[in-house]
């Protein structure tokens, strides 16, 4: 402590002749700087060599050694013979991914929105060790996505524990993993178990927030306890629920690690995602077609991008309501 | 301080709560919470708890069905005249009477067995009559071969050396640019906090060989920093602490200008110390980002005095064969210090989301 | 933003001074050779043995062996050549997709001819273009594809395995009668791999090439996929093995095998080893020749080789050290310790005394030993050519997509025809 302590009373001196030369406005370049520069350098600079090879082909991997092709990624992305039958695209199976990517999207934060709302709840109960039931249901957040999958590719596989049980209990046992339908339930389920501690926190501490002379007041009025939670809890709990909104599509349009190692996307292309897709075709094959992998990616970006918009629009209609109540 | 009145209020709001729990109308919110919270209990511990007990396994063991919970192989037994130990196994004849042979050799469906306590006599047993005797074995050999097998301190020394280095960076740089986004007005500051936002929105694996292209030309290939500074500039921490800083009075600094300290000064003595629980979340999720990454380190570190825990636990997996045996216990050891970190430092994660995510 | 810059351009040179502070030397220097390994069971360790042995005979060079995840060498060995970068020595499988970066050692070698007469049969999968003289590095094992039937359950049926020239046909016939009377899941399981598929299908007439030596899926490659398909929907194959999985990563159905679950498989000789110490005396298997098509009882030679980096900073090293793992003594004894076959002409002839193999896995060895010479001129051709991952990939993920009954046979060996045009139309520009 007492070294930094030293160190930062070196540069005050720095720091007073500079603020008086600058002003403290400009100041805010300075303390925003290496952010952005570490982001410049390792994100955005990035995403325009991701642009560069959109816009060229070949499988060259420096952009300047790759001939100029134009639009013609996107439109190898975007051909399709009748655009009501997947079958009948170029890519079909970027289009696979796309929709069982929105399919995923919507079920999985519909249902990780709803039990992380329950778990909440009742973590804000009164109950015995609430510090260890809140770290029973964060834990799987800790776990690297390799493992998570690792560990029920583990218990779901035709050998594995699920189906013993099955066996034993005398039913026959199911083709957890290479059942289009399961496996695409599963991919919805594991990736709920390890990311729901997560959100589950973020309500809880909206709900510790609500002020409890609202719930003294409803009990005044005898209120029942369904009646309490349409009424008061969920409007002032709005604000954190539309965050985990936000962040849980954000996450959902963008899983690869977790389904990847769980089921491969298969069976088929039952659970191959948009992530998945970009993956294979620019790093996973031999010839590594990087122009198609990019223009699929700014679609996916774009798409994103798209949809978060609407999202935070929600959000801002949200917040007038509330100002005006 | 806002948030130092919040578990005061919480706990006297838990109070009330209990006060109206005990009437009979609301019992039944009791059963259904206890046991959401077993299910949940079950379901989120059962899983790694298999981990770690088959992780004890030999890998035949591994690969049996059905799978039992506990580790268990074939039971032998050394008797006289035979060199090697002898596999038992439980006959049962047409009659249904039992006996505990060992068996000598096996030629298509018939076995040789024999009585350990009468060596000399071999009987012929078809092989759908016999089921092996297991005992509880522990491999703990899972274990002990991969520090045999690994110069395991290096690549735990990497690990650490990442993390610890890259959350310190984190957090320094993250908090400097969450100082600038919330307390300073200057032009372009929307802009810039749309960008950071916006890199939510590409997710990593999509960049990843522009990424290298970048590292390489930059020189940082094979090296630990190659590592550890494209992932200083997270957009979740900068986001997390601005939403915390927003709650700190203006009138803070307005007195410290006042007194004529520095910017500096103002970001050192009162905006980081006020911000510790915030700090701890990120210090923490970066412990566990930082450890569980695996895709950026693949493409950077090939020389393997560079490699990460979690690098090695994948070269478990050649063309043709992944090693579960070791697969899993290698899981198990980079299981085992998040999770004392996550142990020790639980509370401030809890309280610490909570002061963050309240806007 | 003038002032930035100069606030922050303090950082990356802090940064950079540390740098040399906290990691060891990453920079290759003379004298120091970086091998990248992988290994299915031990050869890389073998190899560092080996390395050891080099040492000692030369002081003044030092052997580094990298083992790394498969994963590594498929995927981002090609991206770090392609900048620039890599190892001296990388045990490789795409052997011509990553020909354009080998590095030619004839001149450092001490006797050409050992090389041409031992290594000459496999030197033009090495070749960057066609009739290249140069010496880029030897095969360090020769694998076949082959299948491994479960005798035991073949004896509990009272089935007689069918002869040496028996076709698939036959094959199937006979597992399925066994796989009944024994109640077994499935009667065979072929691994996820176009590599594994290619072998029936040649067998079954696929040509693979067309006049021009473009790829080209005809009669006999359709044949192939159709009775694949046909085979998954009246259960003779297992369905977890293909349909377990999506896109085109790898699985095997050795796994199955073990647990009794099939009761042949089609995969090839690297697991030996495994089946050797994973079966034990549960059961007794065998390998068994390739089955017969209409053309052929042909399996896909195979294998990873030892090749020379053109970013070696350390030729003359590397040549040395490559010369010196090629020598008979040494080439012995890593295919005997790792229970692989030779890819050595000479060895091959000699036969490897496999000390650690149990009967069974000698006998195993010695099948696909023999096989070699029933390997038909289009396993050879199709393991050499540059792209071939560009009709292997697509068929695994295209027939698996007709499995699961998302599409049609039909659908699926238009998609794969287009999904391999496609590749090598961008491959060539």
């Amino acid at each position: 402590m007492r070294f930094i302590g030293f160190f930062f009373d070196l540069l005050e001196p720095l720091f007073k002749f500079a603020q008086k030369w600058l002003g403290i406005e400009r100041l805010g370049w300075f303390f925003v700087g290496p952010n952005l520069l570490v982001f410049g350098v390792f994100t955005f600079l990035p995403i325009v060599i991701n642009v560069i090879y959109a816009v060229t082909g070949g499988v060259q991997l420096i952009p300047f050694d790759r001939p100029y092709t134009g639009a013609e990624n996107f439109q190898i992305l975007f051909e399709c013979r009748n655009y009501f039958d997947i079958q009948s695209c170029r890519k079909d199976v970027f289009w696979r991914a796309i929709f069982n990517t929105a399919k995923f999207s919507v079920i999985q934060v519909a249902l990780m929105v709803f039990f992380s709302l329950v778990t909440a709840l009742v973590l804000n109960r009164k109950i015995i060790g609430r510090g260890f039931w809140r770290g029973v249901f964060f834990y799987p957040v800790l776990l690297s996505p390799v493992v998570v999958a690792l560990v029920w590719k583990w218990l779901l596989q035709s050998q594995g524990v699920f189906n013993a049980l099955l066996v034993g209990a005398g039913q026959t046992p199911i083709e957890w993993l290479t059942n289009s339908q399961w496996a695409f339930f599963w991919t919805i389920f594991v990736s709920i178990w390890a990311h729901m501690g997560f959100y589950t926190l973020i309500l809880l501490a909206g709900l510790q927030a609500i002020p409890k002379d609202l719930y003294e007041a409803a009990l005044m009025d005898k209120a029942s306890p369904l009646r309490t939670l349409w009424r008061i809890t969920l409007p002032l709990l709005m604000p954190n629920l539309i965050v985990v909104l936000v962040l849980a599509m954000i996450r959902a349009v963008q899983v690869f690690d977790e389904v990847f190692v769980l089921t491969g996307g298969g069976p088929g292309s039952a659970t191959t995602f948009i992530v998945q897709f970009i993956y294979q075709t620019g790093f996973a094959e031999q010839i590594h077609l990087y122009g198609l992998a990019a223009a699929a990616s700014l679609t996916l970006a774009l798409g994103l991008i798209a949809l978060t918009l609407v999202q935070l629009k929600l959000t801002r209609a949200n917040d007038v309501g509330q100002k005006t109540r | 301080m806002t948030w130092v009145k919040k578990p005061a209020e919480a706990m006297s709001f838990i109070r009330f709560l209990t006060r109206t729990q005990n009437t009979r109308a609301l019992g039944w919110t009791d059963y259904v919470s206890y046991s959401y919270l077993l299910v949940g209990l079950f379901t989120m511990f059962a899983p790694v708890l298999w981990l770690l007990a088959s992780s004890f396994k030999t890998e035949s063991a591994i690969g049996q069905f059905p799978p039992t919970l506990l580790p268990y192989s074939q039971k032998m037994v050394r008797i006289k005249s035979y060199d090697n130990p002898l596999p038992l196994y439980v006959i049962t004849n047409d009659v249904g009477e039992t006996k505990t042979m060992a068996q000598v050799s096996r030629i298509g469906i018939i076995a040789n067995m024999v009585d350990p306590d009468r060596p000399e006599e071999t009987m012929q047993v078809n092989i759908n009559q016999r089921t092996p005797v297991t005992e509880i074995t522990i491999a703990i050999e899972n274990y002990s071969d991969i520090f045999k097998k690994f110069t395991f301190g290096k690549y735990l020394w990497n690990s650490v050396f990442i993390t610890v280095i890259a959350t310190l960076l984190t957090l320094l740089i993250n908090s400097m640019a969450a100082f600038a986004l919330s307390k300073y007005k200057f032009t372009g500051q929307k802009f810039v906090f749309f960008l950071i936002i916006a890199t939510l929105m590409i997710p990593p694996t999509i960049i990843l060989v522009p990424v290298f292209l970048v590292i390489n030309s930059v020189g940082l290939l094979n090296s630990l920093w190659g590592v550890i500074l494209p992932a200083v500039a997270t957009p979740t921490g900068v986001f997390l602490l601005r939403q915390y800083m927003l709650t700190i009075p203006d009138e803070l600094l307005e007195a410290a200008r006042m007194d004529h300290a520095s910017e500096w000064r103002i970001y050192w003595r009162i905006i980081l110390p006020l911000s510790a629980p915030a700090l701890a979340v990120l210090a923490i999720f970066s412990v566990m980002w930082r450890w569980n990454d695996f895709l950026l380190p693949l493409i950077v570190l090939s020389k393997s005095e560079f490699f990460t825990l979690q690098l090695a636990l994948n070269s478990f997996q050649g063309e043709l064969h992944t090693q579960w045996h070791y697969l899993l216990a290698m899981t198990v050891i980079t299981l085992l210090p998040i999770t004392l970190v996550f142990a020790f430092l639980q509370r401030f994660i809890t309280t610490g989301i909570a002061s963050a995510g309240i806007k | 933003m003038k002032h930035t810059a100069f606030h922050v351009s303090a950082l990356p040179l802090a940064l950079f001074v540390t740098m040399g502070l906290s990691t060891t030397v990453s920079n290759a220097h003379a004298g120091e050779v970086r091998v990248m390994c992988y290994q299915d069971g031990i050869e890389c360790d073998v190899t560092a043995e080996i390395a050891r042995k080099f040492e000692s005979l030369n002081p003044a060079t030092k052997i580094v062996i990298d083992t790394v995840p498969y994963k590594t060498i498929v995927e981002q060995l090609p991206v770090q050549l392609a900048a620039g970068q890599g190892p001296d020595i990388a045990r490789v499988t795409d052997l011509g997709g990553l020909s354009k970066y080998y590095l030619d050692i004839s001149s450092g070698l001490k006797d050409r001819k050992y090389w041409d007469s031992n290594f000459g049969a496999t030197a033009s999968w090495l070749a960057p273009t066609p009739g290249d003289k140069g010496v880029y590095g030897f095969m360090s094992q020769l694998t076949m594809t082959g299948p491994y039937v479960n005798k035991t359950l073949f004896e509990q049926a009272k089935v007689a395995l069918p002869g040496s020239k028996a076709t698939w046909d036959e094959w199937a016939a006979a597992a399925n009668k066994v796989a009944k009377a024994t109640q077994t899941k499935a009667a065979m399981a072929w691994d996820r791999s176009g590599h594994r598929f290619a072998g029936p299908a040649i067998s079954n007439g696929a040509a693979i090439f067309d006049a021009q030596g473009e790829l080209t899926i005809d009669a006999g490659y359709k044949n192939t996929v159709n009775k694949f398909v046909a085979w998954h929907k009246d259960g003779t194959m297992l369905k977890e093995v293909w349909a377990g999985s999506g896109g085109s990563t790898y699985a095997d159905s050795i796994g199955e095998f073990i647990n009794g679950n099939v009761v042949m498989v089609l995969s090839g000789s690297w697991q030996i080893n495994r089946l050797q110490k994973d079966v034990g005396t549960k059961f007794d298997w065998s390998a068994v020749p390739n089955p017969c098509g209409a053309s052929a009882c042909s399996g896909i030679p195979g294998g990873a080789a030892w090749v020379a980096l053109k970013t070696s900073k350390s030729p003359k090293e590397t040549a040395a050290f490559l010369d010196f793992m090629a020598t008979e003594a040494n080439y012995s004894e890593f295919a005997s310790r790792t229970s692989n076959i030779p890819a050595h002409a000479g060895l091959a002839k000699k036969g490897i005394n496999y000390a650690s193999a149990q009967p069974g896995a000698k006998a195993a060895l010695g099948t696909f030993s023999a096989g070699v010479a029933s390997l038909s001129p289009t396993a050879y051709k199709f393991q050499g050519y540059k792209y071939n991952r560009a009709i292997m990939l697509p068929t695994v993920a295209r027939v698996t997509q007709a499995l699961v009954g998302e599409i049609s046979s039909d659908e699926a060996l238009n998609k794969i025809n287009a999904d391999m045009h496609d590749a090598v139309k961008q491959a060539q520009k």
